[in-house]
């Protein structure tokens, strides 16, 4: 059965903040209704959807008028909600899949044989086809939100709420996944909510769009309504959300008219100068491995065997696969970050700069920032300063940067990245997009030769994706190389990178796609 | 486009289909023995019996017994031995040297055995030493044994089942054990983290100032986690009363027999100790 919420002058404020993370809101969604949120990062999207599956921390803030979850308070040990939040790694709850995909049906009290049963067909029906005595420590980020979203649909509950359920699943397999929800609605008419920046992925699935605005609701009806009026349309750009004009338009179109109507300076063409470039124009060899094989430390098979690539100044190159194909540990490897398992990463002099080793994993740590800066997956790990500013500031001050051009960088990568209003505020308090935000621009800051990025763009909406963009397309102008990991087809797109394929088992032979930089050429057209 | 295909070679396919190690094991089960498949309380039963007879005396007959057991019994808990020494072999270097402490500084009764200059061993201090030696690795074997096989999910399942143990408390607790693991990794990538903003390693100042704000990370990083953790556990209804169980913990033959044999073990251990004379208790 499912249940309707209401809420009436609704609003939520952090402990620490004065002005209300969410709301007020007036909201009613039916039973059974599918709802799409949207809005811009850090318009407390995640807080609603938090407050709704009644977990947000009494303590940590205090709340305002009134929020009902089938005309009472929402209350988690009702035992009919399903939720699903944004960070994969912090939701595993046992050490064995199986045993974790159970936990919510046994929380609910059924019986031990449908449990069994019920344990293989959800796991498959999230396309996670591993045994269930399969260590949860050993999936990737990407296999752990489906583990998550497989203990939901293991549950069937009466409200779902999802925070991003496919920001970390490859492109590929996120319809597949976004239908098993489906699926898993259609059978229980479960209240659903998706918070999701895909906005196409879920548009023709949902019966209703709420856009979220910094002070309350800016917009919300059925989809048709809210895409197809005239008026709403700069709204919607405004807050930076895809605007599906059509179908088949590309998300890089998108953002091509995006900078063309907000952007009123800059460069907006830039990507067209990029895809003109010819392979000659590219720069010297900057990094260049030879039969790597990487590997997790302590494991002992390689996650990724007999890479031989060669990055140039100026080149961009995306790593792409399913989940577990072992993009990261590449990435990490590729950084000097941990050792190779087999075969070697060189530094050509270019790169090195003075260093006599060619290994960066030998280089020691003043050495190695300045030269290859890494973007983690999960951005809190790397934030060491105690404001946005001092953040940015870091890698410029200890490259020995003149304190006129720290402070030039900082303003501009914080105009760039649309935290200026945030410079600050304490890193550690950013929304889950912020925070990914300010650790892509200060790991650019004291701009190193090789960007090694681990999904930089993981819960942006299309203004700050574009700024992201930006900052890339201007650090490869600069003759920087960069390597990204990541599931955003439409960002390495627009890098221009050439992709490598670290998921295609099969033949053994190169896979690497060229025409993604055919399709860039295309696009200036 | 050529070019681009020849810069980038090629990729082959990770070579082996193995089990999938968990990473957060002591040393890696290898096999699915007796041993491993029974039930963890009995399991904690087995380590207990068998300390018992190891720490009674201290004499190398009661110890050596308990010792030799557990040392041809190894084979039968599956346990990957070769990754054991490599991990743990600080253990019998940690009880050579508390034998070497007590071969020092025991009683020196017996004929003099090694008299260079401060350091005098008899044979009496020797045979102490020894026990000593025996008596820490009979302890540790089982202690470890114990520690690899035991799955913590069975674990809390036998608690509550059978030992009546609070739900909640007991998967709380399991669940926060989990976390204290991930501290261990959330380390490393914490340190990764600082060797690529540049702030690891440098001179001692700058390298306790980076550890400390490192410690601080990760304490924010710990309880935001913990946070997430409790949510996403009350977001699928934790804590609601009725809560079922996926697996029955249960007792087998096998238990019996696990039991039965470690019993005998330390029986044996304490009587041979006795016939031998050597029975050394230490209380009384």
């Amino acid at each position: 059965m499912a249940l309707p919420i209401t809420a009436r002058g609704y609003s939520w404020t952090h402990a620490d903040r004065d002005t209300p993370a969410v709301g007020p809101l007036d909201i009613d969604i039916a039973a059974g209704e599918k709802v799409l949120l949207l809005g811009p990062s850090g318009a407390g999207k995640s807080t609603l959807l938090h407050a709704i599956a009644g977990v947000l921390p009494e303590e940590s803030g205090e709340s305002s008028g009134e929020l009902l979850v089938g005309g009472e308070a929402p209350n988690p040990r009702r035992g009919g909600t399903g939720l699903v939040l944004q960070d994969p790694d912090s939701q595993v709850i046992f050490s064995r899949i199986g045993d974790d995909v159970a936990f919510g049906m046994e929380n609910l009290g059924l019986p031990a044989e449908t449990i069994e049963a019920r344990i293989p067909s959800s796991l498959r029906a999230m396309g996670l086809d591993l045994p269930a005595e399969h260590p949860s420590a050993a999936l990737s980020g990407g296999q752990k939100q489906r583990l998550a979203l497989a203990g939901i649909h293991a549950m069937s509950p009466e409200i779902i709420v999802l925070d991003e359920p496919t920001a970390n699943i490859d492109p590929s397999s996120a319809p597949g996944v976004r239908d098993a929800v489906l699926a898993v609605q259609a059978e229980t008419q479960a209240t659903m909510l998706v918070v999701e920046h895909r906005v196409g992925l879920w548009l023709d699935h949902v019966d209703r769009v709420i856009v979220l605005g910094r002070q309350g609701i800016l917009a919300q009806g059925a989809p048709s309504r809210v895409f197809g009026h005239p008026n709403l349309s700069s709204v919607l750009i405004e807050c930076g959300i895809w605007v599906p004009e059509a179908p088949s338009l590309s998300r890089d179109d998108r953002t091509r008219s995006l900078s063309g109507s907000v952007r009123t300076g800059g460069e907006p063409e830039r990507s067209r100068v990029l895809s003109d470039r010819a392979d000659d124009r590219l720069g010297e060899v900057l990094l260049r491995t030879e039969e790597l094989s990487v590997a997790r430390p302590r494991m002992r098979a390689p996650a990724v065997a007999g890479l031989d690539l060669s990055l140039r100044a100026g080149q961009a190159l995306g790593l792409v696969g399913p989940n577990g194909a072992g993009k990261s540990t590449t990435a990490l490897t590729m950084a000097g970050l941990i050792p190779e398992f087999a075969g070697a990463v060189h530094a050509e002099a270019e790169l090195r700069d003075g260093l006599r080793r060619t290994r960066p994993f030998a280089w020691p740590s003043a050495q190695l920032a300045p030269r290859i800066g890494m973007v983690f997956q999960e951005p809190a790990h790397q934030f060491l300063a105690s404001s946005v500013a001092g953040e940015l500031e870091l890698g410029p001050r200890l490259a020995g940067w003149s304190s006129a051009e720290i402070t030039s960088r900082v303003d501009d990568l914080l105009v760039s990245l649309g935290l200026a209003e945030l410079s600050q505020a304490h890193p550690q308090s950013l929304s889950g997009g912020e925070k990914r935000r300010l650790s892509v621009a200060a790991m650019m800051a004291p701009r190193p030769r090789v960007l090694i990025v681990d999904e930089p763009t993981f819960g942006q909406d299309a203004l700050t994706w574009a700024g992201l963009v930006e900052m890339f397309l201007d650090a490869l102008a600069h003759g920087s190389a960069v390597v990204a990991v990541s599931h955003d087809q439409a960002f390495l797109e627009a890098i221009g990178a050439d992709l490598l394929d670290l998921g295609d088992h099969g033949g053994g032979a190169a896979t690497v796609s060229a025409d993604v930089q055919v399709r860039a050429g295309d696009r200036g057209e | 486009m050529i070019a681009v295909s020849e810069r980038l070679a090629r990729v082959r396919s990770s070579p082996t289909e193995a089990a999938v190690p968990d990473p957060g094991q002591l040393i890696p089960v290898m096999r699915s023995t007796l041993v491993v498949r029974c039930n963890p309380l009995t399991k904690i039963g087995v380590a207990l019996i068998l300390m018992v007879g190891a720490l009674l005396s201290i004499d190398l007959v009661s110890a050596g017994v308990v010792f030799v057991f557990c040392l041809l019994a190894l084979p039968a808990t599956g346990l990957d031995l070769s990754a054991a020494a490599k991990r743990l072999w600080f253990l019998p270097a940690g009880a050579l040297l508390a034998a070497w402490g007590t071969a020092l500084l025991a009683e020196k009764t017996g004929p003099v055995v090694v008299d260079f200059g401060p350091i005098l061993f008899t044979t009496g201090s020797l045979s102490a030493a020894a026990a000593i030696f025996l008596r820490a690795l009979a302890l540790a074997i089982p202690l470890i044994v114990l520690a690899s096989t035991i799955d913590p999910r069975d674990l809390s399942d036998a608690l509550i089942q059978h030992l009546r143990l609070p739900e909640v408390v007991v998967v709380s607790v399991l669940a926060a054990s989990r976390l204290l693991g991930l501290l261990v990794s959330e380390w490393q990538v914490l340190s990764m983290a600082r060797r690529a903003r540049g702030v690891a390693g440098g001179s001692l100042l700058r390298r306790t100032h980076s550890l400390f704000s490192g410690v601080f990370v990760l304490l924010v990083v710990s309880i935001r986690r913990a946070t997430t953790l409790a949510m996403a556990m009350e977001g699928r209804a934790f804590g609601r009363p009725g809560r079922t169980w996926r697996r029955r913990s249960h007792f087998g033959i096998r238990d019996l027999v696990v039991v039965l044999i470690s019993l005998a073990v330390c029986a044996l251990a304490i009587v041979a100790a006795h016939l031998l004379g050597t029975w050394n208790p230490i209380i009384g």
